[in-house]
């Protein structure tokens, strides 16, 4: 079974044109599969999560009731983001699999979109936002190292409280990262390949049918794998452990009880002295 | 690529003997199966070895596919009933002569004899990079080969382009369209009747399909409704030869007067956007005015406004402006101009 769709071209090469539609099924059943199974483990199986406290007394009392995490432009950002998303992916996929409608000139006006806000996140992040609080450090690796341990039984110290973002976190922005920027690297050269109302100007021999190609198969393969990112991302979003944080991407702020359940302070340090402005988290920007 | 050989790649016949007993076949074999009328459009493809079914359902077999019947509002034609058979048959050359005027210019007399209305409406493009078998965004691929700063494409759309730039090669669909007629479908839930504009697909909605026919259904007959019986009517086609071509476009108009004035409309042309067009805002123009050269011309201008061509078929605007003002206006009030 070929996951990639070739084609012979005038010339008589062979060169790929897209992937094999079966792809899409293959994962979005990959994600319901991972739903299904992490339900099962976290509700069956999993431990209670533990984490190693040594708060001070006055470190406690510094955390405001609402800690702020998401500043207003970053969440809007984020939902700009996500409807654009969607709207990539339902118009890219529905197509494909039997629902009939005019979906090119939506797709790429929503992929100009996603391409504004991406640029835009990178920039924001770069300068205003602690670039580096969405990477993973040591400390994650080692606690990531000693959860996995206590997991399957093995003796291993309480690991750390989070800092920002938890490790998973770190990673899926890390996956989603890659294959958006290769949805969006190929899709602006794809539009050199439709009428974008004058946009881009059409110009199909800017590559070379093999270079078209696996840019074709390329978009494809971040394509499908969005379809399974943007599952199980929707999933952990609603999971009731997570709704704190699902919430904060809506308002701005996470509970004082959670943030102090979850994050480690001398990680994320959130200063009570400095009550934020409107809409704005100056966790986003220390 | 098309390499034509002596013999085409194997495949199970079969031949039913009715539309039912199609109509399971093909529900059975989804898109393993082909279905074939007169074999016009069939046998090219298969010879040329670029489509390889696994099974071909023949439908010659099926009588009750064929001919023409009186209804209790117009006429149904049976999918499967041939083009010259609608040319000579007396009740729509009374009655709906756009139809026999269309079905009368269809290819050469043979063809005729051969070709059914079913086929005709539902036949593939005729893109010649398509039907040479390269992989274009019709056949599945990522390219059209025809919308190129040097691609061959005198013929085709300058309306409705969207990746995708071939046209309908249809004759009678824009006449079907003009007297509003409705295709009847046996799908696998059951009958399904639509109006002859939306049977024809758009490379918007699906690049790969030119008619709405999913694997599993079949187009058993078209059904020529009464309203428009006696009306005044006009079809031109222009092609490169006229012994035997496909359109390089062509217009179908049916118009009920009175006094004089447009009463009613419907008009239609194909060749100029991957589905046969209905002109639905020169109907609405020209509905209440003279039907006369000056209407005419108002509705040629009005008919070609947003057309965009591509490098080598400018030529089709002044083309079906003129065409256009033809069918309004009629050929001896309306003169060419370029």
């Amino acid at each position: 079974m070929d996951f990639i769709t070739w084609a012979t071209s005038p010339w008589g090469q062979t060169v790929p044109i897209h992937i094999a539609w079966y792809l899409i099924w293959f994962m979005a059943i990959a994600g319901l599969l991972f739903m299904i199974v992490h339900a099962l483990y976290v509700g069956i199986f999993a431990a209670k999560k533990t984490f190693a406290k040594n708060d001070s007394p006055a470190v406690v009392a510094a955390v405001p009731e609402r800690v702020p995490r998401h500043s207003l432009v970053a969440r809007a950002f984020h939902w700009i983001m996500a409807i654009s998303m969607f709207a990539l992916l339902i118009t890219a996929f529905l197509p494909k699999v039997g629902v009939k409608f005019d979906w090119v000139t939506y797709h790429w006006i929503a992929g100009l979109v996603l391409t504004a806000s991406v640029l835009f996140h990178i920039f924001h992040a770069s300068f205003f936002l602690d670039f580096w609080s969405i990477w993973p450090d040591k400390i994650d690796l080692r606690d990531a190292k000693r959860r996995l341990l206590r997991s399957i039984g093995k003796e291993a110290p309480a690991p750390d409280r989070f800092a920002k973002y938890p490790l998973e976190n770190k990673f899926y922005h890390f996956v989603i990262l890659l294959s958006g920027l290769a949805v969006i690297f190929t899709g602006v050269f794809m539009m050199k390949r439709v009428n974008t109302l004058g946009i881009f100007t059409r110009n199909p021999y800017l590559f070379g049918d093999m270079t078209w190609g696996m840019m074709y198969v390329l978009h494809g393969l971040a394509g499908v794998g969005l379809i399974a990112l943007i599952m199980v991302h929707v999933y952990f979003g609603v999971r009731p452990e997570k709704l704190p944080i699902t919430k904060s991407m809506i308002f701005g702020y996470m509970s004082r009880d959670f943030y102090l359940e979850e994050h480690d302070p001398k990680r994320w340090a959130v200063e009570k002295s400095s009550p934020p402005k409107e809409g704005y988290a100056p966790s986003d920007a220390d | 690529m098309a390499v034509i050989r002596d013999v085409m790649p194997a495949f199970d016949l079969l031949q039913p003997s009715s539309a039912a007993d199609a109509q399971k076949l093909l529900q059975q074999h989804g898109e393993e199966a082909w279905v074939m009328a007169g074999g016009l459009d069939s046998f090219d493809w298969l010879k040329d070895r670029i489509k390889k079914p696994k099974v071909l359902v023949d439908l010659s077999g099926i009588d009750e596919l064929k001919g023409i019947r009186a209804t209790g509002d117009g006429l149904e034609i049976g999918a499967m009933t041939t083009v010259t058979e609608i040319v000579n048959h007396p009740e729509i050359k009374a009655k709906y002569s756009v139809l026999s005027d269309a079905a009368e210019l269809v290819a050469s007399p043979q063809i005729r004899n051969q070709g059914t209305l079913g086929g005709n409406v539902s036949q593939d493009a005729r893109c010649w990079y398509y039907r040479g078998g390269w992989p274009c965004y019709r056949a599945g691929g990522n390219i059209c080969y025809a919308d190129t700063p040097v691609g061959r494409n005198r013929e085709h759309a300058i309306f409705g382009a969207n990746r995708c730039v071939a046209v309908h090669p249809s004759d009678t669909a824009p006449a079907l369209i003009a007297l509003d007629a409705k295709f009847v479908i046996q799908t696998p839930k059951g009958e399904r009747v639509v109006d002859a504009e939306d049977y024809f697909l758009g490379p918007e909605i699906d690049i790969t399909h030119l008619n709405i026919l999913e694997p599993g259904d079949l187009l058993t007959a078209i059904r020529i409704p009464s309203t428009w019986a006696g009306a005044k009517f006009y079809f031109e086609k222009v092609r490169d030869r006229n012994v035997w071509d496909f359109p390089l476009m062509n217009v179908a108009s049916a118009m009920m007067l009175n006094g004089g004035n447009i009463d009613r409309i419907r008009i239609a042309v194909s060749a100029v956007a991957p589905k046969p067009m209905r002109l639905k805002a020169v109907e609405d123009a020209v509905r209440g005015k003279p039907a006369d050269a000056a209407t005419g011309e108002m509705a040629g201008q009005l008919a070609v406004q947003g057309a965009v061509p591509l490098q080598f078929n400018a030529y089709k605007i002044p083309l079906m402006r003129n065409l256009v003002k033809r069918a309004i206006g009629g050929v001896q009030e309306a003169t060419w101009t370029s």
